[in-house]
């Protein structure tokens, strides 16, 4: 690893740090319904909507009307973003002409972003019109983050209330997340990556003569105002195939920086929310440091393994050893304008936040440096995660810490005051068995089945980690891939679409009921004897329940894939 | 308090019992009753009808025929823990129900007395019972007195007393009357004695499982069925990577990982818990009870019993002003105390003995004045002086009757010392007032360094008192408990345990008296003394057959004792897996990948005998851990940041360091003895 590297490491942290108080209190205001600085814009927007829509959003949701909502809301939502898809040809802002996506394409991709996966089987400049681009993706790019914002407030809700009946209101939660978060910083963010050079417009593709003479189609687009929502509600679906590895998406290493620092923002302070919310900013603090400690452990050996590289290609000469202040190792797949340091943190960020944007090839890294990214996603999502999902996915990792561990103290086990008791944990492991059940079932199926295997472009372990990796991406709602892996086939798109909306809905329905259950609960008191869910000691705690959890459960296939490849290719063989 | 009994962990015949118990249970009806256990009751069958299938087909079958041997060790393994767990229960039992059988009662009828068998006394039968007779039932005494042996359910030899009317008139049926005669109403139908329950009860035939137990069986069953799938889908994956994957080998595997440690160990943790009750003589009506007990964060004590000695004693002679020598006042207070027989009036002598070397002397000549009501003073009259003592307002008018002046002085005093929490009592001669005695309740030696581990453990305790509110306040302070009720009637302190409960808190009290009764059962954990009314005992959860009400303490220990084992087997149980995938996956798949011997961190000999190494591990490991479910973790008072930091180390680091020196130990001796 080069110094360069490391500090740049050290003041992204350091800025993330500094940033989730910022979000963590502004959010605690915005959900809480105290007063913030864009009340008098805002609030007569937000009243029209309600209007609009003809809701009560003042009316306190039981856990199970919450979720209906919530529901309804979505399974709308995914049925507008098919059905534009297949019409687009009769629909306006079609100047390429481009005829309907496939059914199943369709579907997958749907699922793909009503689920706030952004999974993309298709690629996006040569299939969707700027209409389905504009209003059905971006549209899902803010309603999936805004609804994964609002589970997290609700789930913190939850947490915080005392004998309550309700966990808040859907509208509420959604509309404000949209309005008062994701819509403010993304128009800000949109103009500095416009002031950098990325593209906002609404023309055809531009056809240019290259140098060497030969005719190129250069895409174009509204693509600053997606790219900023992309990051932000850790989306992930670019407007180009390739994604932020595109000039027009991410021209410099600046743009790279912010959006490095966009998708974490949200996310990371969601913890402070908890924390305020609960009353107790500390435990807000230590989930925080176990998520950081996670992402550090990621982004040192994704950039150790990658700055290390491939020994083959280099007793070959193919690519040179890392030096201090020069390039080296493993470049393949990488951008020369980001380098191995921006595209080995990038990569680490986007799969710890379940946002899937790529600036590099991650099926190019090492085995290790790709175990890594696969390895976040394998966790549940829950290393800042997606915005709310990270938050609500690690509470369901809280849970099952504090029910194992909270025994050891000699009380029955409670978190922030709320005993965890048989019907919390009957919850908390159906989600559990949920996620392992899309991951291992689906991958199980596709590394026998013809129609799965058909799609690999590498067979061996190679391939394994491929099948792996998009399922597991697709549970954890992550969206991004091996690229090895042709997924655009009706058996991918259908598994995917399948892998994608269980990972999302049958997962949070458990852990919504956990939040209305705990929300009925009455609080015990704090003492002496009461299990500490703040400090470095309870960090650990959840930091090894995390791993071992999900290292028990995907360790056996992560060992017939990445970890033998990696081991394969110490002893020269590649895939 | 008694000495818990102590029988040995591994007393012979409960391990005898045990071992047939163990066989007994591998009924598949009841091992359905525990997932992870069923589980692998069905990978045993499994591989041992393949097992059949191979012999048949003539195979080399000396690999299966260990792993199915083992995984059949594991299943009696943790039968035997449960055996063992429930054994000395059942040998309490069986002594019980012996003493039962063959009582006959004597049954009142309108014709007179009737012989019966015990085994057929109904709800309102009135039966005489005389000395040297055994009690038939259960019941309240409505005539007469007497000294009854209750040691066969106690434990304890000296007897109690017995008689109608007040606090003391239940009666338990199997214990014995020494002297007198009563007459007993029978309050229990035969099969709902207290003794059946207790039966019952110590045999665990109606043990059920307690909240945290199913919470923790949840998670088991969780756990297992992700394994499951985890080991499901591994023969999938190892066909795409044209490998095999066998039977046996994949139930190994899926053996080692679901929790069988504490699967198997669970019901015997929670056995052996309600078992450390009954060793210190409670008998806990229910499971959840004793787990109730650990949760607790509020203990309701009364004072008198169970913080202090129980009676008030003289602590100090005050001499009025104009009083020189604090030996007269000493010598006065003396005589008057001489024939009072009360625990006060002989501690008022015992201190001027103390103090002042003054002895008993002959009570010739003196004439007594006992205590009453209405004067409120007792004395002597001797030599022609008039020694009074007594309340303060009493004597005082007693001496202003006498013509004498009282300094305003000995106002202060009285005040100063009623403020210090103590009574005072004035002693007087003739007119002349000598000064005062000050009777204090006495605080247990070591209450309150109780009460410090209490609060280290984050429990409130509340003292209970009728005093008024200084004098309590002043023990309390004394005692050093967090809080404290005074002038209590039993409506407050219902109300009392209501308030801590709707603030979340858990409360745990002790009481006798009938007007206990609907504060025994509001409490989370009400242990009723057996001295008690059958009132008190039907409404407590807990019954202390010593009837020492600061037992409590120890109740809660073993609760917070009972779900640390629980939950630090559960860590190293999920601990463990980590050491038992190092040692199965690189063996599983070494022929496809050879690459994977890399992982073989712990140099296991060969594939055959890492699989089986993993496999004996996992049984043995049981084994190793009975004494400690049975036995329990080490208990200390401390919070719980320090419990969970010691915890997490001992069994969470531990449980992944310990099974990596463990295999490879059995590997080696498996290789020595060319198992594989």
């Amino acid at each position: 690893m080069t110094t360069i590297n490391f500090v740049e490491i050290l003041v992204y942290l350091a800025i993330i740090v500094a940033l989730t108080p910022l979000m963590g209190g502004y959010m605690k205001r915005v959900f809480s319904g105290e007063r913030t600085f864009l009340d008098p814009v805002l609030r007569p927007i937000e009243r029209a909507i309600y209007r609009a829509c003809g809701v009560n959003a003042s009316q306190d949701q039981g856990w199970v009307d919450w979720t209906v909502t919530m529901l309804i809301v979505n399974a709308a939502s995914l049925v507008i973003l098919y059905a534009m898809q297949r019409l687009q040809q009769w629909l306006p802002f079609n100047p390429n002409k481009f005829g309907p996506v496939s059914p199943d394409s369709s579907w997958n991709t749907a699922v793909s972003f009503t689920t706030n996966t952004n999974w993309q089987g298709y690629s996006g400049e040569s299939t969707m019109s700027h209409l389905t681009q504009m209003a059905g993706l971006a549209l899902h790019n803010f309603l999936s983050a805004a609804t994964g914002i609002a589970i997290a407030v609700a789930v913190i809700r939850g947490v915080a209330r005392e004998k309550a009946k309700g966990i808040g209101n859907f509208w509420f939660d959604c509309t404000r997340s949209i309005l008062w978060v994701l819509l403010p910083i993304s128009l800000v963010a949109a103009l500095f990556l416009v002031s950098r050079g990325v593209v906002q417009n609404f023309r055809a593709d531009v056809v240019v003569k290259t140098v060497e003479g030969v005719e190129q189609k250069i895409a174009q687009g509204p693509v600053a105002s997606q790219e900023a929502i992309k990051e932000l509600g850790t989306n992930g679906g670019g407007f180009f195939n390739a994604n932020s590895a595109h000039p027009y998406e991410n021209p410099t290493p600046g743009t790279n920086f912010l959006e490095m620092i966009l998708i974490f923002a949200v996310g990371a302070g969601l913890t402070n929310t908890l924390g305020r919310m609960t009353g107790s900013v500390r435990h807000g603090w230590a989930v925080f440091g176990a998520m950081a400690l996670m992402f550090l452990a990621g982004v040192f050996v994704c950039e150790w393994a990658e700055q290390k590289g491939n020994p083959i290609h280099q007793k070959l000469g193919v690519a040179a050893a890392p030096t201090d202040g020069g390039t080296g190792g493993n470049m393949e797949g990488k951008e020369v304008r980001f380098g191995i340091g921006d595209s080995a943190l990038f990569a680490t960020i986007t799969t710890d936040a379940s946002c899937g944007a790529i600036n590099s090839w991650h099926d190019s890294f090492t085995p290790i440096g790709g175990l890594v990214p696969m390895a976040n996603i394998a966790t549940g999502e829950v290393i800042v995660g997606g915005v709310g999902a990270g938050l609500y996915g690690m509470f369901l990792f809280i849970v099952l810490a504090v029910f194992i561990a909270g025994l050891m103290v000699g009380r029955t086990p409670e978190y922030l005051g709320k005993k965890i008791e048989a019907h919390e944990v009957k919850l908390a492991m159906l989600s559990v068995l949920i996620l392992t059940l899309c991951i291992l079932g689906f991958s199980a199926a596709a590394a026998v089945l013809p129609a799965g295997l058909s799609s690999l472009n590498n067979r061996g372990p190679h391939g394994l980690s491929e099948i792996l990796y998009a399922y597991i991406s697709g549970a954890g709602n992550n969206g991004s891939a091996f690229a090895g892996l042709n997924a655009n086939t009706p058996f991918w798109n259908t598994t995917l679409g399948f892998d994608m909306f269980f990972g999302r809905f049958f997962m949070l329905i458990p852990i919504l009921g956990i939040a209305g259950s705990l929300a009925a609960k009455k609080k015990v008191p704090e003492s002496a004897g009461t299990f500490p869910v703040t400090g470095p000691i309870f960090s650990f705690l959840l930091v090894s329940v995390i791993v071992i959890v999900g290292a028990l459960t995907f360790f056996p296939a992560f060992s017939l894939g990445p970890i033998v490849e990696q081991l394969l290719m110490k002893a020269g063989t590649l895939f | 308090m008694a000495p818990p009994k102590r029988t040995s962990l591994f007393d012979r015949a409960i391990v005898r019992a045990a071992v047939g118990d163990a066989f007994r249970k591998l009924d598949p009806r009841l091992q359905a009753k525990n997932p992870v256990m069923f589980v692998v009751l069905v990978g045993a069958v499994l591989v041992s009808v393949l097992l059949v299938r191979d012999v048949a087909r003539g195979k080399d079958v000396l690999f299966n025929v260990q792993i199915a041997l083992w995984l059949w060790f594991t299943l009696l393994f943790a039968n035997f823990a449960e055996a063992m767990a429930e054994g000395r229960g059942k040998a309490q039992a069986a002594a019980l129900r012996r003493g039962r059988t063959e009582t006959m009662a004597r049954l009142q009828t309108r014709k007179g007395e009737e012989m019966v068998p015990a085994t057929t006394l109904r709800k309102g039968d009135c039966v005489v019972v005389e000395a040297g007779q055994v009690i038939p039932g259960d019941g309240t005494v409505v005539e007469g007195i007497a000294s009854v042996d209750e040691s066969a359910i106690t434990g304890e030899s000296a007897p109690v007393i017995r008689e109608s009317g007040g606090d003391c008139s239940a009666v338990t049926g199997g214990t014995r009357v020494l002297s007198d005669r009563i007459v007993v109403e029978i309050t229990s139908n035969p099969g709902e004695t207290f003794l059946d329950r207790m039966i019952a009860l110590v045999e665990g035939a109606s043990r059920q499982k307690t909240p945290n137990e199913i919470a923790l069986s949840i998670l088991l069953a969780g756990l297992t069925i992700v394994f499951l799938i985890a080991t499901v889908t591994l023969r999938p994956f190892a066909l795409y990577a044209r490998g095999v994957a066998t039977t046996p080998v994949l139930i190994a595997l899926l053996v080692c990982l679901i929790p069988t440690t504490i699967g198997g160990l669970l019901s015997a943790i929670g056995i052996a818990g309600m078992d450390r009750v009954l060793q210190h003589n409670v008998l806990a009506m229910s499971g959840r009870a004793v787990e109730a007990a650990g949760d607790v964060n509020v203990l309701l004590l009364d004072k008198t019993g169970t913080i202090t000695l129980g009676n008030r004693q003289a602590t100090d002679f005050f001499p009025a002003p104009g009083v020189l020598a604090a030996s007269d006042l000493a010598e006065a207070a003396q005589l008057s105390s001489l024939a009072d027989e009360t625990p006060e009036g002989r501690s008022i002598v015992i201190l001027a003995k103390e103090k002042f070397g003054l002895r008993g002397r002959h009570v010739e000549g003196m004439h007594f004045i006992p205590f009453s009501a209405t004067t409120r003073m007792s004395g002597v009259d001797w030599n022609g002086r008039r020694i009074r003592k007594g309340a303060g307002e009493a004597v005082i008018e007693w001496v202003r009757g006498l013509g004498g002046r009282v300094d305003p002085a000995v106002t202060d005093l009285l005040n100063r010392i009623s403020a210090e929490g103590a009574t005072p009592l004035l002693v007087s001669d003739d007119a002349k007032i000598l000064g005062v005695i000050a009777l204090r309740d006495v605080v247990k030696p070591g209450m309150r360094d109780r009460f410090d581990r209490l609060r280290a453990m984050g429990i409130k305790t509340i003292m209970i008192t009728g005093d008024n509110p200084l004098t309590a306040a002043a023990i309390a302070r004394e005692a050093g408990v967090d809080d404290f009720l005074a002038q209590a009637t039993p409506e407050q302190k219902l109300a009392l345990i209501r308030k801590e409960q709707e603030g979340g808190n858990l409360v745990a009290m002790t009481g006798d008296g009938t007007n206990d009764a609907p504060a025994l059962a509001q409490a989370d954990v009400g242990v009723a003394m057996n001295t008690g009314t059958q009132a008190a005992r039907e409404a407590g959860n807990m019954v202390d057959l010593d009837s020492n009400p600061t037992k409590l303490i120890e109740v809660v220990e073993i609760g917070k004792q009972l779900l640390m084992t629980r939950g630090s087997l559960t860590t190293f149980s999920i601990a463990n897996d980590v050491a038992k995938y190092f040692a199965i996956l690189p063996a599983r798949f070494a022929a496809t990948y050879p690459a994977l011997t890399a992982l073989n961190v712990m140099r296991l000999g060969n594939p055959r005998s890492a699989i089986l190494s993993a496999v004996i591990f996992n049984a043995l490991i049981i084994i190793a851990l009975i004494p400690l479910a049975l036995r329990g973790v080490r208990y200390r008072p401390l919070g719980a940041a320090r419990i969970l930091a010691r915890n997490l180390w001992i069994y969470g680091v531990g449980g992944v360091i310990v099974p990596f020196v463990g295999i490879k130990l059995i590997d080696w001796i498996v290789l020595a003895l060319h198992l594989a």
